[in-house]
């Protein structure tokens, strides 16, 4: 099998292959009110659910509301669509030691009364 | 320009005056290390008296030197102190002198967020210290378990005192992990990889990031204390259906992690000491940095072993069981990279190589008594006993005390110009390393017989007392051999030789520079080619258009994170008096919160937020662009 | 003197530190220096920088908030009773008013923030001073909620009362009374209450104070010449407090509301 040379260092071009690489691109004022208006239709949303009774859905639905609501404001009000992989990186890790947080600390609590989480 | 002229201007825009305002407005990243070497050194001091006045009432059976709620506060100080503000801000004093110096840079990230860290880290702990002197110490440990620090059990402003002290170390420690953090990622000298740098760096960049996750759930616990105990609400207290339990799940959650943030950088220290002195390159360079990182990583899901004894199920147990196991692994792999470098190359036996070697050697009785302590049964046995003391103390003095000293020979004369003597610094070993023996090893076996840690005194019919005189003795040994050291320093101050660059033959980038570094560091830039500067040969790029002078204002070269390629020059502030004003405001506000001073609370809280107002207002930048 | 890679002089005795002689393996290697190759762009790297700390500090914010949804968590599921009924106390149409409002003052921020981008000074300072707005629209609705909240007797501490949650016949609630024990635990419901949301309009306020600050350096046009990096950090800021809130809204007013049996 034949080596195929890869650029990833110093002199690489365009500079893609490092992790802080973002392209610089502004998001618009009509991708902003996109959002905006996606947003407050999540929120809508989100009120309508709460006052059916779904039974144990309730709650999962809010809260995959607020999550796609959250990933929204990230992505965009926040640019990290652009940003470079550091940024996205970093959010990642924020976002996975906080549930090694509770996932952990509530394997305690669950395991000690199986049955009655 | 000639190199001449280069030097003048860059003296002229790096130079801090030696006056009062220079003093206390310094952004200069080795003048804030060696104040915080220095005021967590006297934490040391103080902590380790304290210690001294312990190890006196335990030497007789039935002691009465202290009262039992004097040993309760002594002790307590004696965690707090030594834990948070001597065993870290060391750690950070060390960083703070070398990071820059390391990656070539000129300063740090940001250099006014370094000052500002410095004093707050200053002030927090004088905020600590205030209790004692007032008569209101912390008296529940360093980990102050509820429901004993609630308001009910602990009144008085002790438990205050730690809950916003901490709060305020939290502060400043983030912040320092932010400054590391851009620094190390960013502000590398060209063409030093990821994969040149030196692993202190490696060391140093895993804490932070440790740090910016473990931190807000302490600072998160110590909120939670004070609202339960100045403000009616009640997260833990089972009183009101709070569970306790949760102030130890956030503690150690933090708790663990602190572990190796006050552990790593030291393995960082000895990866370079060790090679230095056996005059080769460690011995599997990316393993350990490999393992640097990963204990930063497994060392989040660890902290449950802290609480074997709360009533957990056996799977969760068993769980972080195996995973404080595992994490012993990586540890295990950094030592033998070290044992592996010294049995290939040629060492030579210096102070700090001895330091080094002590630690490692300490480092492993402290490692295994841990891994003892990590199984289940065992630790319900040991727990709160003496074992588990002397395991900490092997851990933290032979990971933290005895890496900084040999720290402190090696990087010593390079910040003050000077050796210190090699054979005072020997005796003040071996003194060290036979007094820490005779003095913590027989807590192994008091432990074991039954001694319970925390209880002013014992009984006399428990056959406890021989081996308690022992270990005053040899505590009392230790401290004599610290001593020694101190007074090296002095006299090696006045009358050491003068160290030249590189004393050491030394490979890092540091050693290039001259003894103290000028305050400007390097004309030039360097430009890295290997992981090892000064011993390997290599072309270095010319500079034929002083690109790398920088001589135009205050500035610093940003390079990107992998390859180190140059981006941009960065423009660094000027000397600023607001970071010190900043941590004074904000040691008044938690000062007043701690007696509920309402009024002077919200007056500093505005002073705050003027302050950094100031700080933010856009000032003339020194020299022309 | 040129001190940044030659000179390795040593003082003490040679032979003791004999010098390093590198491995054979060792190539003899040449550093890369394509600096021809990028421009000195002072204020776009800072950016980068500065905006790269922001986001560190974000990062211990994430921690922060979530021990506080940690307890949350668990006290919801160890006194459900006791949440659902005092999480019903809570108005739904203020909440959802407000996610509204603090959305559009997030908008306003992310419009602020082009504007600086395209140097708009006068738009800038326009969507400064509405994200101010919206935010202490805000906080007066929070007020009003913390005050019913006071007049209801449900701010923990002395004056905390369960009346309403063991006899709700009384107060016209259809809720099932709780037992008193139960019905004690709903305190534990709004100290979380109060310190999540509290804690949450801290920061508001804090950043309130640094939009005041922003707003009178972006009329003196600060930020539109360029240099975007404080707009764009706060900016930041300012979005995450929103999300806090984007969760705050369904764990606090919202999932309660159809109790399981």
């Amino acid at each position: 099998m034949a080596h195929q040379v890869v650029h990833t260092d110093a002199n690489d071009p365009q500079n893609i292959t490092n992790p802080e690489h973002a392209e610089h691109r502004l998001i618009t004022p009509l991708q902003y009110s996109l959002v905006y208006v996606a947003l407050l239709i999540f929120t809508g949303a989100t009120v309508g659910a709460a006052y059916v009774d779904l039974g144990w859905a309730n709650p999962v639905i809010a809260l995959g509301i607020a999550t796609i609501k959250g990933v929204l404001v990230i992505l965009f009000f926040m640019h990290v669509v652009f940003q470079s992989r550091l940024i996205k990186m970093t959010i990642a890790a924020g976002f996975f030691i906080f549930f090694v947080l509770i996932t952990m600390t509530l394997s305690d609590y669950v395991s000690r009364s199986w049955g009655l989480w | 320009m000639s190199t001449l002229a280069a030097e003048e201007q860059l003296t002229r825009l790096w130079e801090t005056p030696k006056t009062i305002y220079g003093w206390f407005a310094s952004v200069d990243h080795k003048d804030l290390g060696i104040r915080y070497l220095t005021t967590a050194f006297i934490f040391l001091i103080i902590g380790g008296v304290e210690a001294l006045i312990m190890r006196l009432q335990l030497t007789h059976a039935n002691g009465a030197l202290l009262t039992p709620e004097a040993y309760n506060e002594l002790f307590s100080m004696h965690g707090i102190t030594m834990i948070f503000w001597y065993a870290s801000p060391i750690l950070s004093g060390f960083s703070v002198y070398l990071v820059p110096l390391m990656t070539g840079a000129r300063d740090v990230a940001y250099p006014r967020l370094n000052s500002f860290t410095y004093w707050s880290f200053l002030f927090s702990g004088i905020l600590l210290y205030i209790g004692p002197f007032t008569g209101q110490a912390p008296h529940a440990g360093w980990f102050s378990y509820m429901p004993y620090t609630n308001i009910v059990y602990s009144p008085g402003h002790g438990m205050d005192f730690y809950a916003l002290s901490l709060i305020m170390l939290g502060i400043s420690t983030t912040g320092a992990a932010i400054n590391f953090i851009a620094t190390i990622l960013f502000f590398r000298a060209p063409g030093m990889a990821i994969s040149k740098m030196p692993l202190f760096l490696y060391s140093t960049l895993t804490i932070s990031c440790t740090i910016l996750f473990a931190m807000p759930a302490l600072t998160l616990a110590c909120v939670f204390l004070e609202l339960e105990r100045r403000w009616g609400m009640h997260f833990f207290g089972s009183a009101s259906g709070g569970s306790p339990l949760l102030w130890q799940q956030l503690f150690w959650f933090f708790g663990h992690p602190w572990v190796y943030v006050i552990f790593l950088p030291a393995t960082g220290m000895i990866s370079i000491i060790i090679p230095v002195f056996s005059r080769r390159p460690i011995v599997g360079y990316p393993y350990v940095a490999m393992s640097t990182v990963l204990t930063g990583v497994v060392g989040f899901s660890v902290w449950l072993h802290h609480m074997f004894t709360v009533g957990m199920s056996d799977l969760t147990m068993s769980f972080f069981s195996a995973g404080s196991m595992m994490i012993s692994l990586f540890t295990t792999i950094t030592i033998f990279a070290w044992l592996a470098t010294v049995w290939k190359g040629r060492p030579v036996v210096t102070t700090s190589m001895l330091y080094a070697l002590g630690s490692v050697a300490l480092l492993v009785i402290g490692g295994l008594s841990g891994v003892v302590a990590g199984i289940i049964p065992v630790d319900w046995q040991l727990h709160n006993t003496y074992y588990v003391v002397a395991h900490i103390h092997y851990v933290l003095i032979g990971a933290n005390v005895f890496p900084v000293f040999a720290g402190l020979y090696f990087w010593l004369p390079k910040m003050t110009g000077r050796m210190m003597d090699e054979r005072i610094g020997k005796w003040s070993f071996w003194v060290m390393f036979v007094g820490f023996n005779v003095g913590f090893f027989p807590m192994h076996i008091v432990g074991l017989m039954g001694m319970p840690r925390r209880i002013y005194t014992y009984a006399a019919n428990l056959g406890l007392q021989p081996m308690n005189e022992v270990m005053t003795f040899g505590a009392f040994l230790f401290g004599v051999g610290m001593l020694i050291s101190i007074v090296n320093l002095f006299y090696s101050l006045r009358h050491g030789e003068l160290a030249g660059n590189n004393p050491w033959n030394a490979d890092g980038l540091e050693w290039a520079m001259s003894s103290p570094p000028p305050d400007y560091e390097v004309v030039r830039i360097p430009a890295v080619a290997t992981r090892h500067p000064l011993w390997d040969t290599f072309d270095e790029d010319e500079d034929p258009g002083d690109l790398r002078v920088l001589s135009q204002a205050r500035l610093c070269i940003t390079s990107n994170m992998l390859d180190a390629v140059p981006q941009a020059a960065a423009t660094m502030p000027n000397l600023s008096l607001v970071p010190m004003f900043l941590a004074l405001a904000l040691f008044v506000f938690f000062l007043a919160l701690v007696y509920q001073w309402m009024w002077v609370c919200l007056a500093a809280l505005i002073l705050t937020f003027l302050l950094g107002c100031t700080w933010l207002w856009p000032r003339p930048i020194k020299g022309h662009l | 003197m040129d001190n940044a890679i030659t000179s390795t002089g040593m003082t003490t005795d040679p032979t003791l530190y004999p010098p390093y002689t590198p491995a054979v393996h060792e190539e003899h290697e040449h550093a890369v220096l394509p600096q021809h190759r990028h421009h000195f762009e002072t204020e776009e790297q800072q950016r980068e920088a500065g905006s790269f700390g922001m986001w560190l500090f974000l990062l211990t914010e994430i921690m922060f908030f979530g021990g506080m949804f940690f307890a949350y968590l668990l006290y919801r599921n160890w006194y459900y009773e006791a949440f659902v009924v005092a999480s019903n106390q809570l108005s739904v149409p203020l909440g959802a008013v407000n996610t509204a409002i603090l959305i559009t003052s997030g908008f306003c921020m992310a419009l602020g923030v082009w504007a600086a981008e395209v140097r708009q000074k006068g738009l800038l300072v326009v969507m400064l001073l509405l994200t101010t707005f919206f935010g202490f629209i805000f906080l007066g609705v929070k007020a009003d909620e913390y005050h019913e909240k006071y007049e209801k007797h449900h701010i923990p501490g002395a004056s905390f009362s369960t009346a309403m949650f063991v006899n709700p016949a009384a107060y016209g609630l259809k809720e099932d009374p709780l037992s008193p024990d139960m019905a004690q635990k709903t305190q534990i419901f709004f100290f979380l209450y109060f310190a999540m949301t509290g804690m949450h309009a801290l920061h508001m306020i804090i950043g309130i104070g640094i939009l005041a600050w922003l707003t009178l350096r972006a009329h003196r046009g600060d930020f539109t010449s360029g240099y975007v990096a404080p707009i764009e950090n706060f900016g930041l800021y300012w979005h995450f407090v929103d999300i806090v809130w984007i969760f705050l809204f369904p764990l606090l007013y919202l999932i309660n509301r159809h109790p399981l049996k």
